[in-house]
């Protein structure tokens, strides 16, 4: 086999040994449009380009999983610095990276291990990347800890999408998207092929919203040390200002340990047992456990879906794998099903149903609050009488104060009428949304 | 007080809100040998090291391929030709400052000859890519010290792992959905007595609507009890009524309406799992029945000592109650209630403690070798103890398991198909002393030898039928893979592996018996007791 290769020891004889048997053989199992040729394994090392999105616990295993499996063309894109508290699972990181960007670090580990790898490493946000950014690869893997983060990569690609005038896909513009998480023992991998199977949003239910202690408990009944803790974060940081006028680090030892006394003081009050340092950090920073082995194991399962993606030697799990491994080893396949009134996923949309009398916050409470929607901070845009019209925008300090007023105003005040379109932006999504207010006199919301 | 965080336990700080403290320095001690270098084997080991295992020794005489380096991570392509376990050991060390690491290129053959103590240090032993005789002679030797062995390795798309342990106790299993022990319907004395001294009609409106839900579903089950004959609602129906009953104590206020009582509602949402039976599950009367349980000595380990206790300590009293667990869930109250609530449940199991102590005191040669902390872990875990055997490999051998066999025949396309094919493939090595189809020209031909060695295999267990009930697509996925070992099924099973073990080392959460399949191609994999 001919691999075109200047860059020296990366080709040494029986390197693909293992992989060719795969990709230049028939068997049973292959997927139908497979035909055994060496361009395959060509085609893996030379064109094939892949975007990780995440150089945590799963991004490290991903980037080395797909490098052994023949992609050397990989961007890894995160935001974050080394913590010390990664090491005992991101295997690319030492002591001595604390602190350097994760993408950097694991990109260029990668290719000095790897011969022969040209791993990318992008130390921004997401949303930093526009379209033409992420249309150039062929495959997206995300191993993301935030549901807010995988949303808008599905919203991404799903953008990219071209249909023609019959309204038929363009099979070239579908990128599809491998995604992996973790927490503790648990984990699921999944695969989605954007406008064709369930995607992210299709599937909100899965990733139910982070539940909040009632306030009443935290300020008034508290029974658990989390109270406690819950108390100090939001009553007492502001009042009392330990380090002046800043926001709770979370990677701050000084922050945790004067949280913990706080905690602890109110505890005895109550005679409440528990507080520590551990809980302590675990409830401000929202800590969700991870260990090396679940991490090896879904990052393993996402690299093998995209080794078949860009092979075509085996069908693509379709599409949902749950694995627990806290008794004996479980894992649990199923085809998670499209909502056929996900935003995100169908173009038509959706509609709302609110009385006319309803306040525009009621509107704004439903985005956020509404299991299938889970958005952030939604903002809202509409046009009346030819003009466009902002209704409330959040993320904007000035747009917000001018807007603000508006909450407090009922839609048909607002000049909506029924069957009214309004355009909805949130961080979930690259995309505008967009939703038909419908009026309504008996019920609050559809 | 604040403990002041070390660095160690900042860098372990995600894996130990799932294993502890005591789950740490137990796998900080643990000493692993590992034999054979494979991309499994060294993902197993990277994934051990990195949470902190004490120490590994790798055992492997081989030398560096170009195709070894062109799958495993911790090879380097510079090193072809040098020894696996030296190149392996040095990349793996990289990993964790806190592990140490060494290797040796003695030969296992020898080694099961002429120095088997050489295992005996170990805690667990872990292997990849080894020839059945060589197996067997290990599997024995380790069976008869009771080192656990895990096998694992990579094939083509499928992945094999066996864990053979003679005895493995577990105290923490970290059930998923356990009930929580509240004792409601066969309460202690301190619980009633304090029940008891609680008159609703006499609280105030603010006191009222935060009794916790324990109370008023403890009062309203002595009332109803009182109406039938003793009884606590048995059916579905019953319980629906009895719901309805807790809704009907919500305080009316003077204008007629319902007042709103959170508690109230909350305590009719729990009458399923709050209203349960006490009684002693099926895995731990299996325990009281072993005869390790009933005869304990001088060599019995802390669990049986302890299963013995609690054995006693049920005998005793009134034969279904356990230890009382003491921990009571959140539940809508003001502080005060529920703190003192809390109390009650807190003593009552710090006196079962002090009980089940007393018991197990008898056994002179124990003092001193239990820590309080440990009674009271086990007291608390009394209701989930596991104990796990599985078979020996000759027995599996020797004797195929008949719920195997029952399953392969039930189910045509079941991942168990995998597990017969890969024994059979250790049969076509033992035959030919090379696996089937590692080379292209070799395919047609060994396709056949493997399918007599199906036929061979099921002959052998006396099950007609199986061979004909099982597609030839197996048997042609298995040549054509030729043993190639490719790095995302090696890195899946390196994980769950690595996990299984640390499950062996902590004696905290519950592993596989027996084998566990992969299967890459579909994502699925399933769990068989060999
Ligand atoms: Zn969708």
């Amino acid at each position: 086999m001919e691999v075109d290769d200047c860059d020296d020891g990366a080709r040494w004889s029986g390197r693909w040994n293992h992989l060719q048997k795969i990709l230049e053989r028939n068997g049973p199992f292959v997927h139908p449009d497979f035909e055994p040729s060496p361009d395959i394994l060509d085609f893996m090392l030379n064109s094939c380009k892949v975007l990780v999105v995440g150089a945590g616990g799963l991004g490290c295993e991903l980037l080395k999983d797909l490098s052994l499996m023949g992609l050397r063309h990989i961007h890894v894109i995160d935001m974050d610095t080394i913590d010390l508290s990664n090491l005992n699972r991101q295997f690319l990181f030492r002591q001595c990276d604390i602190g350097k960007p994760k993408a950097e670090v694991a990109a260029s580990f990668i290719n000095k291990r790897v011969k022969g790898s040209k791993t990318f490493s992008h130390f921004c946000r997401i949303q930093d990347h526009d379209s033409s950014f992420y249309k150039q690869f062929h495959i997206v893997v995300c191993g993301l800890d935030s549901i807010v983060a995988r949303r808008w990569i599905n919203g991404m690609l799903i953008s990219l999408l071209e249909y023609d005038e019959d309204g038929n896909l363009d099979p070239s513009s579908l990128i599809p998207l491998v995604d992996g998480g973790t927490e503790g023992f648990k984990g699921n991998a999944r695969v989605i092929l954007p406008g064709m199977n369930a995607c992210m949003d299709c599937t909100l239910d899965l990733y139910p919203p982070q539940v909040n202690f009632p306030m009443c408990t935290i300020a008034h009944t508290p029974r658990q040390p989390e109270h406690c803790i819950e108390y100090v974060k939001i009553f007492q940081w502001e009042k009392e200002k330990p380090f002046g006028d800043i926001a709770i680090d979370g990677d701050d030892p000084d922050h945790i340990k004067w949280i913990c006394k706080a905690a602890s003081t109110r505890a005895d009050e109550y005679g409440i047992q528990g507080v520590n340092y551990r809980l302590t950090q675990g409830v401000i920073k929202r800590i969700i456990p991870a260990v090396a082995s679940t991490n090896a194991v879904i990052a393993a399962a996402c690299a093998n879906e995209v080794f078949k993606l860009a092979t075509s030697c085996s069908i693509p799990l379709n599409n949902y794998m749950v694995f627990n491994d806290t008794n004996g080893v479980y894992t649990y396949t199923f085809e998670a099903e499209r909502n056929e009134q996900c935003l995100a996923c169908n173009n038509t949309p959706r509609n709302l149903s609110f009385k006319p009398d309803a306040l525009l916050r009621e509107v704004v409470d439903f985005l956020c609050q509404d299991n299938s929607l889970q958005m952030k901070s939604p903002g809202l845009t509409t046009t009346i009488e030819g003009l466009n019209k902002t209704l409330y925008m959040k993320n904007i300090p000035s747009l917000e104060a001018a807007t603000r007023p508006n909450l407090s105003k009922s839609l048909k005040d607002l000049g909506i009428v029924d069957g009214q379109e309004v355009i909805v932006a949130d961080v979930t999504t690259p995309n505008s949304l967009r939703f038909k207010i419908k009026f309504n006199d008996d019920v609050t919301s559809s | 007080s604040i403990a002041k965080m070390g660095e160690k336990e900042k860098k372990y700080d995600r894996q130990l809100r799932l294993w502890g403290d005591h789950g740490q320095q137990v796998l900080e001690r643990a000493r692993i040998c590992l034999i054979n270098v494979t991309a499994t084997s060294t993902e197993i080991l990277k994934n051990l090291i990195l949470p902190g295992v004490g120490s590994f020794l790798i055992l492997d005489g081989g030398r560096i391929s170009g195709e070894d380096a062109g799958n495993n991570f911790f090879l380097d392509p510079s090193a072809i030709g040098q020894l696996k376990a030296k190149v392996a050991t040095e990349l793996l060390l990289e990993l964790n400052p806190d592990v140490k690491g060494d290797y040796t290129e003695e030969d296992l053959n020898q080694l099961l000859d002429r120095n088997p103590q050489f295992f005996q240090c170990f805690t667990v032993i872990i292997a990849s890519s080894l020839d059945v005789v060589t197996h067997k002679k290990l599997a024995a030797l380790l069976w008869k010290h009771n080192i656990p062995l895990v096998t694992c390795y990579s094939y083509g798309f499928i992945g094999y792992m066996r864990i053979i342990v003679r005895e493995h106790c577990v105290v923490e299993s970290h059930p998923d959905n356990a009930h929580e022990d509240l004792r409601l319907l066969d309460p202690f004395p301190e619980l009633v007595e304090y029940i008891d001294s609680i008159d609703l009609e006499k609280m105030d409106k603010k006191q009222h609507s935060h009794v916790p839900y324990l109370v008023i579903l403890y009062k309203f089950l002595q009332a109803w009890k009182n109406e039938h004959g003793g009884q606590a609602p048995k059916n579905w129906k019953e319980k629906k009524l009895f719901k309805e009953k807790v809704l009907q104590g919500v305080r009316i206020n003077e204008h007629g309406m319902q007042e709103d009582e959170e508690n109230f509602e909350e305590a009719s949402k729990q009458v399923n799992t709050a209203l349960v039976e006490s009684k002693i599950p099926e895995n731990l009367q299996q325990i009281f029945n072993d005869a390790k349980c009933c005869n304990i000595s001088e060599n019995s380990t802390n669990f049986w000592i302890l299963a013995n206790g609690l054995k006693q300590f049920v005998q005793n009293n009134d034969k279904s109650s356990l230890p009382l667990r003491g921990s009571l869930p959140d539940m809508f109250s003001d502080s005060e209630s529920y703190v003192k609530l809390q109390n009650i449940y807190k003593t009552k199991a710090k006196q079962d403690i002090d009980l089940l102590t007393s018991y197990i005191r008898d056994f002179g040669a124990v003092n001193g070798r239990l820590s309080d902390q440990e009674i009271k872990r086990f007291c608390r875990n009394a209701s989930f103890l596991q104990v796990v055997r599985s078979r020996s490999l000759s027995e599996e051998y020797e004797n195929a398991s008949q719920s195997i066999l029952d399953g392969l025949i039930s189910e045509g396309d079941s991942d168990a198909i995998w597990y017969v094919m890969l024994r059979c493939v250790e049969q076509f090595y033992t035959n030919f002393s090379r696996y089937p189809g590692v080379k292209a020209d070799d395919i047609d031909i060994d396709v056949t030898r493997l399918k007599n060695c199906v036929q061979e295999l099921t002959r052998s267990w006396g099950v007609p039928g199986l061979v004909e009930a099982m597609s030839d697509d197996y048997v042609q996925e298995i040549c054509r893979v030729g043993a190639a070992e490719i790095h995302s099924v090696a890195s899946y099973m390196g994980g769950v592996a690595a996990q299984e073990v640390i499950k062996l080392i902590t004696a905290q959460y519950v592993p596989i018996v027996g084998v566990y399949i992969y299967n890459g191609l579909k994502s699925t994999s399933v769990s068989l007791n060999v």
